[in-house]
């Protein structure tokens, strides 16, 4: 873990200073260069706000009124027979909507469970190995002013599903 | 599909609330996440800045077009309709390492850069067969080393915070490749359909 850590604090410092270094050698007026494309930054920045307050929005209204819940006991009952633990159900059917409540879940399911008990590991290792879908397309697409998104939505979303198969699959093997 | 998902979510909130009574809840979490929202796209501003500035800087010193010649062979059989040492490959290779390392914060100005690339080349506001393997490949989370979660597990006295990173890296391996193999599909599955 000393290792890891050390990578990731130290490979952001080393690629800017790499980054600087080449840009003098190679006489590249750095400072100028940063500042027009920050100026990008702040444009993509302002262009994305009614994306995310659309699709945020939408998706607290979902949230708040109990629907999401009252979805997910609904549901329940099938994955368990499948053999799914009822507790990590509502993880999995909420990773791809929403990154905060996702991450508000895992840690409650850390919390009550213990980090190093199977749901606990089910629970970290789900939350690792899948990204929030609905997010990433939202900010990636509006971003750039996308409007036809194709299969895009049909790829991100099984590729959820296979990623949540996997990890049950995955710990129960490891861990069970 | 996104407007009808966007809508469903809100009709059947507001709906659901009508005969749950929930509609205070509904009508106080409206306001406040949209309050949320623009707090995030403001945030997003210093983290755009910084590294969009940080990147362009690397563009215009060769390091981009440097990373692209390395990673090749494997980035033109992914995304074969990018032209070799086209800028947009340096962009995609810096967003799969930051998403590697777990730096999120790093990966989403690189990725919506890429994007961005990847728009010009194709001139429309549709998205292309690059951008829809790309968007799978992050959607699928190529995280190998999950640093938000070591961290709770490590808050919760865990006795090996880190145990479950090799159970997340086979994870994201198979979600990963499977992100590719189901973009493979739909992608000539679209194409017999014209």
């Amino acid at each position: 873990m000393g290792i890891i850590t050390t990578i990731s604090t130290w490979l952001i410092p080393c690629f800017i200073a790499i980054v600087l270094i080449v840009s003098t050698w190679k006489r590249v007026p750095a400072y100028e260069v940063f500042v027009e494309g920050g100026k990008d930054g702040v444009r993509m920045a302002f262009s994305l706000l009614p994306f995310l307050v659309g699709m945020i929005v939408a998706i607290s209204i979902l949230r708040s009124s109990g629907a999401l819940e009252a979805f997910i006991q609904l549901i329940s009952p099938l994955l368990v027979s499948i053999g799914v633990p009822p507790e990590i159900i509502p993880l999995a059917l909420v990773r791809p909507i929403s990154g905060t409540a996702a991450l508000g879940m895992t840690t409650e399911l850390i919390g009550t469970h213990g980090p190093d008990s199977f749901i606990g590991r089910l629970a970290s290792t789900m939350q690792g190995s899948t990204d929030t879908t609905l997010y990433i397309l939202t900010v990636y697409f509006g971003a750039i002013g996308i409007r036809k998104m194709h299969y895009a939505l049909k790829v991100g979303l099984l590729a959820d599903l296979v990623g949540i198969i996997a990890s049950i699959v995955v710990v129960t093997l490891l861990f069970g | 599909m996104v407007n009808i998902i966007w809508a469903a979510m809100a009709i059947i909130g507001i709906v659901y609330a009508m005969f749950n009574g929930t509609m205070d809840k509904v009508n106080e979490a409206l306001f406040e996440s949209a309050e949320e929202a623009v707090t995030l796209s403001i945030g997003l501003i210093s983290i755009l800045v910084f590294w969009l500035g940080m990147m362009k800087v690397a563009e215009k010193a060769g390091i981009l077009t440097f990373l692209s010649k390395l990673f090749r062979p494997i980035i033109i059989r992914l995304f074969p309709d990018i032209p070799k040492d086209h800028p947009a490959i340096g962009y995609i290779l810096s967003n799969i390492t930051a998403n590697i390392f777990g730096l999120g914060n790093a990966a989403t100005p690189m990725g919506i850069k890429a994007m961005e690339q990847m728009k010009e080349l194709s001139g429309s506001d549709e998205a292309s067969r690059s951008m829809i393997t790309f968007l799978a490949l992050n959607t699928s989370s190529l995280t190998i080393i999950p640093t938000t979660v070591i961290s709770i597990r490590m808050q919760y006295d865990s006795v090996s915070p880190t145990e479950i990173v090799g159970t997340t890296i086979i994870a994201t391996l198979i979600s990963s490749v499977s992100a590719l193999l189901i973009d493979r599909f739909f992608y000539y599955r679209s194409l017999r359909r014209k």
